[in-house]
């Protein structure tokens, strides 16, 4: 473990991985309803492009809006419009979304391909990737266009590839890694040429051999990509971590990556940059790990974004027994599902179903100050104090903690004794904190 | 089993959790425990028991008092007013009578805890609390100590002896620091035998319910401030209840500091008081109060070691 790259602080949950890794990748038939929401990105959402009626081909833009921190949407198979309504979403709000019934065909629209990047100006590579509906595959799901264009005083020397995947249960970056390895690495040269820089570092955690010697082996002889393999840590694949794990630079708070001159990109993203610039295709398909010990037939599966994740469930055999909690994402930050009539969305990382008997319900006790929370934050924040403060809604003290900096990557949660959840009231705090903020501004 | 589509459960993220809980951690001490209750028993005999027992009944009993008048749930199961129940017990004379256990008892839970609002609220350290409250009430029966006395060791005095430390003080070193360590000398029933401590103390490290910081701090402190003032170091740290209190007491995480900074300056200043209330106080022993005392500066120490804040620049 010495001497691997890594930050302060963070956990060791168990990682899982095992149930699902070693399943090649699958492509998910075409099922029922397609339901695609305007909005799957951070920003602001996309206006509708169709109306009920229209007919769509596979990769059509059906949503797009001007603006910078926006990303447009497409037609994940082609077929026809039945509606254009609010539906619930997965992260549990109401979002206005597309319905497309499939006619079955899945065929593409026409689609603009190139063989060399030579053929390409990095604006041009920006813009396919505008057009592509690109967002970061990582979770967060961050419109990849606007990393990539920094304001004109912020110079980018690094680009990062991570490919850490530190959320347990997760594997389909890891999958992507030893199938995908070529495609990989043209993304990169794309990304590396679109910011117009020369260095790009490729991270992997310590604990996929496999995938480290499958990248290893694709990058030999490209000198602008330096892969680097850190310490087994969550949250270790978190951009701030990462960045100071392997250039020393801290990202100060209320900054973003660019501002220390680094930007990064998940490697399911390069991925997809890959598809976008050269093959012209737009993002309307991801990989998510279906896994757990409540799934019959876990999966590495290329799912069409707008795919329910009920059909998903059903087409990996279903639950083993009753369905407690249905987790999109990984354990320690994805979200618990309202309803698997949700569809899969393009930051849908993992459909995670866990037996009745391995779900904690969570029965908080007293704080007893044992200082675990303190120990493991990555940010150097003291959740306990967060908690208090939150309690009596003394919201105040907890931005002089610096609540706003928490990235609620759960790890004080995970390790606390009493099982406070701190996250919860970390989340309540900070959107109080904003909607004081916003009336403030008022 | 065909999909159901209600009932899911929604819950904040995580999802997954640590296997350490407070039972967990409360059990663990108690497990370190162990070894010396069994010396106490051991060297103290029958008494020892007695005086554990009635100490543990008197905390369970005091905090349910305490909770059906103010109409509050239970928390009896949580364990920690077994463990501080033990831990006054460690800290008395096995000769006390027992009414005095059981108002101790009382007092630590009462006084020491509940009407902070219970656990983890508490700014003192219960159990010393008790032990303070008795020392000022009983100072006889609170510093009449029974030798060791177990047949198996071969014969000592059966009566009533000076402690070690008292004999610092007069300039007498009566114990080899083979008695010291083994605990074959007069004492608080739970103290004397530092090598039970030490496992104790050890055990809870490697289970990592508590960091190395504050005992090796502590601990550290006594010996270079002991063996500066002329005092035998050795001879310092193996006596009194210092292993007891750097181990137990100063450990505790309710009224010590959370944060990795505050505890090396915590442990510093419970050492270098020990040492002073032991060369310059009225007492022969300093622990009890220099825990106490740091107990009060917690909240000030814990300002000033707050962990540096990802991103933030040193000003």
């Amino acid at each position: 473990m010495f001497g691997l790259k890594t930050f302060k602080g963070g956990v060791h949950p168990k990682g899982k991985k095992n149930i699902s890794q070693d399943i090649p990748i699958k492509e998910m038939p075409l099922t029922g309803e397609i339901i695609i929401p305007l909005s799957q990105h951070a920003g602001a959402p996309a206006e509708p492009l169709v109306k009920k009626g229209d007919k769509v081909l596979k990769g059509q833009k059906i949503g797009d809006k001007d603006g910078f921190i926006t990303a447009s949407v497409h037609a994940s198979t082609s077929g026809e419009v039945t509606d254009v309504k609010y539906s619930i979403h997965p992260l549990g709000s109401k979002v206005l979304s597309v319905f497309i019934r499939p006619d079955g065909k899945d065929e593409w629209c026409g689609l603009q391909k190139i063989s060399s990047l030579d053929e390409i100006t990095p604006e041009g590579i920006i813009s396919k990737i505008r057009e592509a509906g690109l967002v970061g595959l990582g979770g967060a799901a961050f419109p990849t266009h606007v990393k990539l264009s920094p304001p004109k005083d912020k110079k980018i020397d690094t680009l990062i590839i991570n490919a850490v995947e530190c959320e347990p249960y997760l594997t389909a970056d890891y999958r992507l890694m030893l199938e995908e390895k070529e495609k990989i690495i043209l993304g990169i040269k794309a990304l590396l040429k679109a910011l117009k820089i020369e260095k790009a570092y490729f991270a992997i955690e310590s604990n996929k051999p496999e995938a480290i010697g499958s990248m290893s082996d694709a990058i030999k002889g490209e000198d602008t990509i330096k892969l680097l393999v850190m310490e087994t840590k969550y949250p270790q694949g978190s951009e701030k971590q990462l960045i100071e794990a392997l250039t020393k630079k801290q990202v100060p708070v209320g900054k973003l990556p660019l501002d220390v001159g680094v930007v990064v990109q998940n490697v399911g993203t390069a991925k997809a940059v890959a598809d976008a610039v050269f093959e012209g295709r737009p993002l309307v398909e991801r990989i998510v790990t279906v896994t757990g010990s409540n799934i019959k037939d876990p999966a590495n599966l290329k799912v069409r974004i707008g795919t329910k994740i009920s059909d998903v469930i059903d087409f990996c055999g279903g639950p083993i027994e009753e369905m407690v909690k249905v987790i999109l994402g990984g354990p320690m930050m994805g979200i618990a599902a309202p309803s698997i009539d949700v569809p899969v969305i393009k930051g849908t990382s993992g459909i995670l179903l866990m037996k009745k008997k391995e779900i904690i319900f969570a029965d908080p006790g007293p704080c007893i100050r044992c200082g675990r929370c303190l120990a493991v934050c990555p940010m150097g924040l003291a959740p306990g104090r967060f908690m208090e403060s939150a309690e009596v809604k003394d919201y105040d003290r907890a931005m002089e903690d610096n609540i706003m900096n928490c990235m609620e990557c759960g790890s004080c949660s995970y390790v606390c004794p009493s099982r406070r959840p701190m996250v919860h009231w970390i989340k309540t705090a900070k959107s109080q904190i904003q909607r004081q903020l916003k009336k403030k501004a008022e | 089993m065909t999909l159901q589509k209600e009932n899911l459960s929604v819950s904040v993220s995580p999802h997954i959790y640590d296997k350490q809980t407070t039972g967990g951690i409360m059990r663990d001490v108690l497990i370190a425990l162990i070894p010396a209750a069994l010396a106490s028993f051991y060297f103290f005999g029958m008494r020892a028991f007695l005086v554990i027992l009635v100490s543990i009944l008197g905390c369970l009993l005091s905090e349910w008092i305490f909770q059906k008048i103010v109409k509050k749930p239970s928390s009896l199961l949580d364990g920690s007013a077994v463990l501080t129940g033990v831990l006054l017990a460690f800290c008395l004379p096995s000769s006390i009578p027992l009414y005095m256990v059981f108002i101790g008892a009382g007092v630590s839970i009462i006084i020491g805890k509940m009407v902070f609002g219970g656990l983890g609220h508490n700014i003192f350290n219960p159990a010393l609390v008790g032990r303070a409250v008795l020392l000022a009430s009983w100072p006889q029966a609170m510093t009449t100590w029974p030798a060791a006395n177990n047949i198996f060791l071969g014969m000592y005095d059966t009566v009533a002896g000076a402690t070690p430390l008292a004999g610092i003080k007069l300039g007498q070193y009566t114990a080899t620091y083979w008695d010291l360590f083994i605990g074959r000398t007069g004492g608080s029933l739970g103290e004397t035998c530092a090598v039970a401590l030490l496992i104790g103390g050890v055990y809870l490290i490697l289970r990592k319910v508590i960091s190395i910081a504050i005992p090796l701090t502590y601990i550290g402190s006594v010996y270079l401030l002991s063996s500066f003032l002329g005092i035998d170091p050795v001879y310092s740290i193996l006596s009194g209840g210092l292993f007891l209190g750097a181990f137990f007491m100063a450990t505790d995480y309710v009224t010590s500091p959370m944060t990795s900074g505050g505890k090396l300056i915590f442990g510093l200043g419970c050492g270098l008081l020990t040492v002073m209330i032991r060369k310059f106080g009225g007492y022969p022993e300093g622990v009890c109060y220099a825990i106490l005392f740091m107990n009060g500066l917690v909240p000030l120490i814990e300002r000033y070691t707050q962990p540096k804040v990802f991103g933030v620049k040193n000003k």
